[in-house]
């Protein structure tokens, strides 16, 4: 165990942690942030999306020292103009069924949206597909984008 | 799985009989400290079991109103994606005259009868969730419930404003008296209400006076929590003290724990605990990540001298035997399908292999589990509530009624989480218990225990002979090989198990000559119901043979399957609806690799019918365009409907394109979504249109019948697009067009 300072939703925290323990389960079991979720522990389904100073980051393969010193930005503390658009967007639409990949799915698109405010259906698929949803709910994500995407072009500067 | 099957689901709770029915006449007081003030209406009582005090809110056994106008509705069924929290308080909000904007929802406490499901047993002897039922079981008890508690807030309006209960109306949540210019809202009348006689007898509405139901979208209650990472799930339990758990199991099924040494694993930091359960090894950490690496240190002597040590191609061999022996079970019989296959001149003969399947559900299974002396709690996305409270009861010592189950809403399912066993249940109460109590235990399975740990869709092989007389009499002859889900279960028996041979050409078309077997292989593989159960298998071999024997009478698909569905008018009218919605009979803008398909199949009461467009380039299949018509009695709530046909397709096409379980050697071949490959946006079709079928029928199921028809819808596409002919799956073209040409 070592101490490990990070700084997770704009608020300095430190933990006495494995620091090859991925930030995951420093989010999860020591910080009690239980938005960000595990579904794989590999990298392969995204349901651990956080930011970590704005890229999307799969906390599940990411050691919590590696998160030393940068911005940390989970689900709870999303508030970006971007993540906010995306949220509202989802609940507008519905698109949550069991709901538990869904702080992954929307962390990845918050992060899209940040960086291409008008993705194609090509640029979807290839910033979502890292993120799975057994229950297939895609086809109302891919609107949601789509609207967040519009909501954000029509908002005043 | 057809629960509607079940003759005695009080076999499921053997044991405690003694228990469960004293239960029926003791208040819950498990709900003490949940936050709920709910009292229960006891059987044979015409009162709430409200405590007297004027202060007290109305609280039902499934409509509690508060103070503050809120009005929860208590789901004895389990959420697991498929809109239960939504459907369920649309379904009393009807009724009771509500707005929307003040419906609420919590899951009940595990209690039989009150919140037992009725479609299981009409005595509602078991509480649980499966079988698609949750809204068809709910949903004259609960527009009951909703009635009775609009009745009861009327006749207190009616004493306090000294008017005809006959002169009060309700609307969006108010009560009012028209001439006297009188208004309440529920809260301001739900202390008095709580104090009244409950009506023996209330009116329901006439259907045609409904306002929320079947009327477009209603927000789910949901979807705010599960965007804002604020839904709890049984991982996210949080409580004092708690420990994490992960469980060493056997690599093959059917191992069992010879001796292990712990020293390795309790000198990782972190590490608190390593016990032996019945299922293995469990190491106890301080978090996960501890747990993880104690597991990884551990180092266990398996006994695997009842393990099954077969591999997928020993099982199929073992299964092709049994297919051409005469071993076998009469699942339906009409007619005489061997003179008339005999007399054919157009004659089919196929194999069918269905792979093992995992459920993989985006939580991985998880409960926590606090033991005291005299006490057990267990927090989980429970899907069987009093199964698991009475295996919890035997992995502690307790008695059921100790056991208090906290059902929290479940990162999917799909069938996994309902078992007779309570696996994961069972497991961390019996960490609990072999921890002493000493801390809340919090049990998590990585994907990897997910994925290797069993409870498949079984494996399956179908042969099939079908044929077409020169009168145009259709010939269907099926022999059904694989494993039995009920087998061992308090409902297995000797007979047929309905969930090997569920949806068969008997029971779906006008067959007049048609016998289906079913030869029930031995193997130790742990299998369990997966979305759709046996539906997921029979739907696709019927759907592709019926194809196939469409294009060798040279007819189009859909007249075919129309002149087999005189007696079946549902699956017509369906049927009829995607066809014309996929604009069947115009020209198919195909081209180079492009084909169409169409599937129709009844599960869970519903009919669905799909039309799959696809492209296929080289070997891959991409699948552009579903168009799915459903008749699913009332669409309750018609936009989860949607949302539960897109879902069940999605699931399917996994199953279709690329899953499947194997095992070497009895050892499962696949641990994580890398080899068990599931649908990604980048490959879900772009169009899932969803089309519901107007009906004045009871609601029928949702959360599976969108699965059952897509598979073979797909392939029917893949054959018109390439003239290769699928039959096994997931789907591996090149090998088929291999087969085809040898």
């Amino acid at each position: 165990m070592s101490s490990v300072r990070l700084t997770i939703n704009g608020q300095a925290r430190e933990l006495d942690v494995d620091p090859e323990m991925p930030l995951l389960w420093a989010l999860r079991d020591h910080l009690a942030l239980t938005g960000t979720k595990f579904g794989c522990g590999m990298s392969l389904c995204g349901a651990c999306t956080v930011h970590i100073d704005g890229q999307p980051t799969r906390s599940c393969i990411t050691p919590v020292a590696a998160a030393s010193g940068r911005q940390v930005t989970t689900i709870e503390g999303l508030s970006t103009p971007a993540g906010r658009a995306v949220q509202t967007a989802w609940v507008d639409l519905d698109v949550p069924q069991c709901g538990y990949c869904q702080s992954g799915q929307i962390m990845s698109a918050a992060a899209l949206l940040a960086s291409n405010p008008h993705p194609t259906d090509a640029d979807i698929d290839g910033a979502m597909a890292g993120n799975i949803c057994r229950c297939a709910t895609y086809v109302r994500i891919r609107s949601a984008i789509h609207k967040a995407a519009d909501a954000l072009a029509a908002a005043p500067e | 799985m057809d629960f509607r099957r079940i003759e005695d689901p009080a076999a499921l709770l053997r044991g405690t009989p003694a228990e469960l029915s004293r239960r029926q006449f003791v208040k819950l007081t498990a709900l003490a400290g949940s936050g709920l003030t709910l009292g229960l209406v006891v059987p044979g009582c015409s009162k709430p079991a409200a405590t007297g005090d004027t202060s007290a809110p109305f609280a039902m056994p499934f409509v509690h109103i508060a103070p503050d106008s809120t009005v929860t509705v208590l789901s004895k069924h389990l959420e697991a994606g498929q809109g239960v929290w939504t459907g369920l308080p649309a379904i009393v909000a009807e009724e009771l005259d509500a707005s929307w904007s003040q419906m609420r929802v919590a899951s009940a406490p595990a209690e039989v009868p009150t919140y037992g499901n009725l479609a299981f047993d009409p005595k509602g002897r078991m509480q649980g969730t499966g079988g698609s039922t949750s809204v068809a079981n709910s949903w004259l008890q609960l527009r009951r419930a909703g009635a009775t508690a609009r009745a009861m807030l009327v006749q207190a309006a009616a004493a306090q404003w000294d008017v005809s209960a006959d002169e009060i109306t309700v609307a969006q949540g108010v009560v009012s008296h028209a001439s006297s210019r009188r208004k309440a809202s529920f809260g301001e009348l739900a202390s008095a209400a709580a104090q009244l006689s409950v009506p023996a007898e209330v009116t329901l509405k006439d259907p045609a006076q409904f306002t929320l139901i079947g009327k477009g979208r209603l927000p789910r209650l949901d979807s705010r929590d599960k965007s804002f990472g604020r839904e709890r799930y049984a991982i996210d339990v949080m409580l004092p003290g708690m420990v994490t758990a992960v469980v060493m199991r056997p690599p093959r099924f059917g191992g069992k724990v010879a001796s292990f040494d712990a020293s390795a694993a309790k000198a990782i930091p972190g590490v608190v605990d390593v016990v032996e359960i019945p299922r293995g090894v469990a190491v106890v950490g301080r978090d996960l990540w501890s747990a993880k690496k104690g597991r990884e240190a551990l180092k266990v002597t398996w006994d695997e001298s009842a393990a099954e040590k077969r591999g997928t191609a020993e099982l199929l061999t073992h299964y092709r035997q049994l297919a051409g022996g005469s071993e076998a079970l009469t699942a339906a019989q009409r007619g005489d399908a061997n003179g008339t296959l005999a007399r054919a001149h157009k004659l089919i003969h196929a194999d069918f292999e269905f792979p093992y399947l995992a459920h993989a559900p985006m939580e991985p299974l998880t409960a926590v589990c606090r033991l005291r002396a005299d006490s057990c709690e267990i927090w989980a996305g429970c899907q069987f509530q009093t199964v698991d409270q009475v295996n919890a009861a035997k992995m502690t010592g307790l008695r059921a009624h100790q056991v208090k189950i906290n059902t929290l809403a479940a990162g999917g399912s799909f069938g996994r989480r309902a078992n007779f066993e309570s696996d994961y249940i069972a497991e961390v109460a019996s960490i609990a218990k072999a921890t002493g109590g000493r801390y809340p235990v919090r049990l998590v399975w990585t994907r990897e225990d997910d994925i290797t740990g069993g409870r498949y869709r079984p494996l399956n092989l179908h042969r099939i002979d079908a044929g077409i007389g020169s009168d145009g009499r259709v010939a269907y002859r099926q022999r059904v090989v694989g494993q039995s889900i009920l087998a061992g279960s308090p409902l297995g028996g000797n007979g047929v198990d309905a969930t090997a041979v569920e949806g068969n050409a008997a029971d779906e078309y006008d067959l007049e000559d048609v016998s289906i077997t079913w030869s029930k292989p031995e193997v130790g593989i742990p299998v369990l119901w997966w979305r759709s159960v046996g539906h997921t298998h029979m739907a696709f071999s019927k759907e592709v043979i019926i194809d196939e024997l469409a294009e060798a009478a040279g007819q189009d698909p859909v007249a075919f399957r129309l002149r087999l569905l005189g007696k079946h008018p549902r699956h017509s009218a369906v049927l009829r609806l995607a066809a014309e919605k996929a604009g069947w009979n115009q020209p198919f803008a195909g081209g180079k690799g492009r084909g169409r398909g169409v599937a129709v199949h009844e599960s869970f009461g519903s009919v669905v019918a799909q039309v799959a467009e696809v492209t296929v380039s080289g070997d891959d299949i991409r699948v552009d365009r579903v168009v799915c018509a459903v008749d699913c009695g009332i669409a309750v709530t018609p936009d989860v409907v949607v949302a539960q046909m897109q879902s069940g397709i999605g699931y399917g096409l996994s199953a279709a394109l690329w899953g499947e379980i194997t095992l070497t050697g009895g050892r499962v071949d696949q641990s994580n979504f890398d080899r068990y490959r599931v649908m990604r946006i980048n490959e879900m079709p772009k169009l899932v249109e969803v089309h519901i079928l107007p009906s004045t029928s009871s609601p029928s199921g949702v959360g599976e019948p969108g699965t059952p028809p897509i598979a073979p819808a797909v392939a029917n596409a893949v054959r018109m697009a390439t003239g290769v002919r699928i039959r096994r799956l997931p789907f591996d073209l090149a090998a088929a067009r291999k087969e085809q040409k040898a």
